[in-house]
């Protein structure tokens, strides 16, 4: 894959929600190049999942805009894509791992179903294929081949979230949005699940936003970290500077609520 | 084989409007079904009555056929291929009462067929029209429950989750267990439900001459296919369409490459396999074809002959 280090993938200008008089983010502007991964940590209503969702176009923005570099190099505003476009970019060069993984998944497909529905949307039409990259994918999720015909129902949550990450990436995409992705599950499992999130992402040179309260799970996956609270962003940087040498006294309050074992 | 004449005016019932529904509801109802010509396997919607029947048992089809039906058209009513089942014989009665038109069950007789879940055996010709009954007229609906998104993914004609419904088919039986209201796309474009039909009869609906209609009464759904239009089954690849195949011919017609139902005879197993196609299989015994099950009616119900006529 080839870096163009010179324009971002995703440039975020202005980006400001208001929910009538209240505000749910207030003029966010941030780049993301290829292969990046920042976190938005901050509280709940700190405003982090709005901004996620103005960024994967699940909500209208009240004002600001989100251009885009797509896949033919072209960067566009992405409020311009009509309908068709952007669902094409949204299954395609994009992924979502939310933090319910059933809202990722159709549990009344099987697992390779599921997997394999973005390829069926993009035209393949050769089964044997869809099944190989089907079971291509479970062994990179760590999912054993044999669950294949099983629906998600069957699984346990750190397994359909896995599924969902596999669903996701079969189309190759570029960047991924996620949103609290380890929230719900045990630590041992979140364990694994970071620690495959993070070699994927490498491998694949992925870029993410990741939305989470988890500063441990920002630590873990991402470069860069932007702490929100009441709807702005109030501190950015490298990850390590911020969570080792914050500035701003909310952040150090967050940083200091971390609990130690 | 019986035709029936048409009764005329003195035999018809008294205050109701020709074929039932007023005027201004078939304008409203032939609108639909033209915009539905226009756009092949698009889902028009439309402002469906209240019929003296119960929604399921073929409302919209009836309305279909009120709208288009005129003095001098021959009915044919067929539910799952028979002429002489229940909901065939009280739609013919309903429009003999309200219509006053003629009826018969010889489908190259007939102007307009209207069928619960058959395409006639005998091939339809150029200026004959297929009105179906339909249940469910969104073939997406299984898969993705909101109708807005169902919309939305005819608009854009993102079809891959039909293809997914195929793969679980596959996953889980190996081969694509869908026998019926097998998803078909028109014209390149709109995939289709083409009511519960089997596949069987996916390929007859191929650039028929004859114009098919489709109505769905609860779902207040109307689609067409013009004559002449592309109707393919979807499929995969390496698992191409298939239709069914019978091993053994029509037990009474000896009729191939037809479809057949089964019949359980006794509770020992015994079983026979006959043409889902009454008239078909009533024609050809006519002509002297006889199956390996075809027996003599008893002398007291006019037997004696082959023909049962």
């Amino acid at each position: 894959m080839m870096l163009d280090g010179d324009h971002p993938l995703l440039a975020a200008q202005d980006l400001t929600k208001h929910y009538g008089s209240r505000v749910g983010c207030e003029g966010v502007s941030f780049d993301l190049h290829e292969g990046e991964v920042v976190a938005i940590v901050g509280e709940s209503g700190s405003g982090k999942s709005t901004l996620l969702q103005l960024l994967s176009l699940q909500l209208e923005a009240t004002r600001g805009a989100v251009r885009y570099r797509l896949r033919d190099g072209a960067t566009r505003d992405l409020g311009t894509l009509n309908d068709a476009e952007r669902r094409f970019l949204m299954r395609t060069d994009w992924g979502y791992v939310a933090q319910d993984a059933a809202n990722g998944l159709r549990m009344q497909v099987s697992a390779g179903g599921n997997v394999g529905e973005r390829l069926m949307g993009l035209g393949q039409r050769h089964y044997g294929n869809i099944r190989h990259d089907a079971l291509d994918w479970l062994d990179r999720v760590e999912i054993d081949r044999d669950r294949i015909d099983d629906r998600p129902v069957a699984f346990s949550g750190g397994m359909r979230q896995r599924l969902v990450i596999a669903k996701n990436l079969v189309t190759k995409p570029r960047l991924v949005f996620m949103d609290e992705p380890t929230g719900g599950l045990d630590v041992s499992v979140q364990a694994r699940l970071l620690d495959l999130l993070r070699g994927l992402v490498a491998d694949l040179g992925l870029a993410v936003v990741l939305v989470t309260h988890d500063l441990a799970v920002a630590r873990l996956l991402s470069h860069r970290i932007m702490v929100m609270r009441h709807g702005r962003v109030i501190e950015q940087g490298l990850t390590d500077q911020v969570l080792d040498d914050p500035r701003e006294a909310y952040t150090q309050l967050l940083v200091s609520s971390v609990l130690q074992v | 084989m019986t035709v029936v004449p048409k009764t005329g005016a003195p035999k018809t019932e008294t205050g109701y409007n020709f074929a039932y529904l007023d005027e201004q509801t078939k304008r409203m109802i032939r609108r639909a079904i033209l915009k539905g010509i226009a756009i092949p396997g698009y889902q028009v919607p439309f402002a469906s009555r209240e019929m003296p029947m119960p929604f399921g048992w073929g409302t919209g089809g009836v309305q279909v056929t009120a709208a288009i039906l005129g003095p001098d058209d021959v009915l044919k009513v067929i539910d799952q291929g028979s002429d002489d089942t229940t909901n065939a014989v009280s739609i013919r009665k309903f429009f003999v009462k309200t219509a006053g038109v003629a009826t018969t069950t010889v489908t190259a007789d007939a102007t307009i067929v209207q069928t619960r879940h058959r395409i006639p055996e005998a091939p339809l010709k150029a200026g004959q029209i297929l009105v179906y009954q339909v249940p469910i007229p969104e073939p997406l609906r299984f898969l993705e429950p909101r109708e807005t998104e169902t919309r939305r993914m005819h608009a854009l004609g993102e079809y891959g989750l039909m293809h997914v419904k195929l793969y679980e088919d596959i996953a889980r039986h190996k081969t694509i267990a869908t026998t019926y209201a097998y998803p078909v796309k028109v014209d390149g474009r709109y995939v289709m439900d083409p009511s519960p039909t089997p596949k069987f009869d996916n390929p007859k609906m191929h650039r028929s001459p004859a114009l098919q209609l489709f109505g769905a009464g609860r779902e207040k759904r109307i689609y067409a296919i013009p004559p002449h239009t592309d109707v393919v089954s979807l499929d995969f690849d390496d698992y191409p369409f298939e239709v069914n195949r019978f091993e053994q011919p029509c037990g009474l017609c000896n009729a191939t490459g037809v479809y057949l139902d089964e019949v359980i005879l006794d509770d020992a197993g015994g079983r026979m396999f006959v043409c889902s196609d009454t008239d078909h299989c009533e024609g050809r015994r006519a002509n002297g074809h006889q199956g390996p099950m075809l027996g003599e009616a008893p002398q007291a119900f006019g037997g004696g002959k082959a023909d049962d006529a």
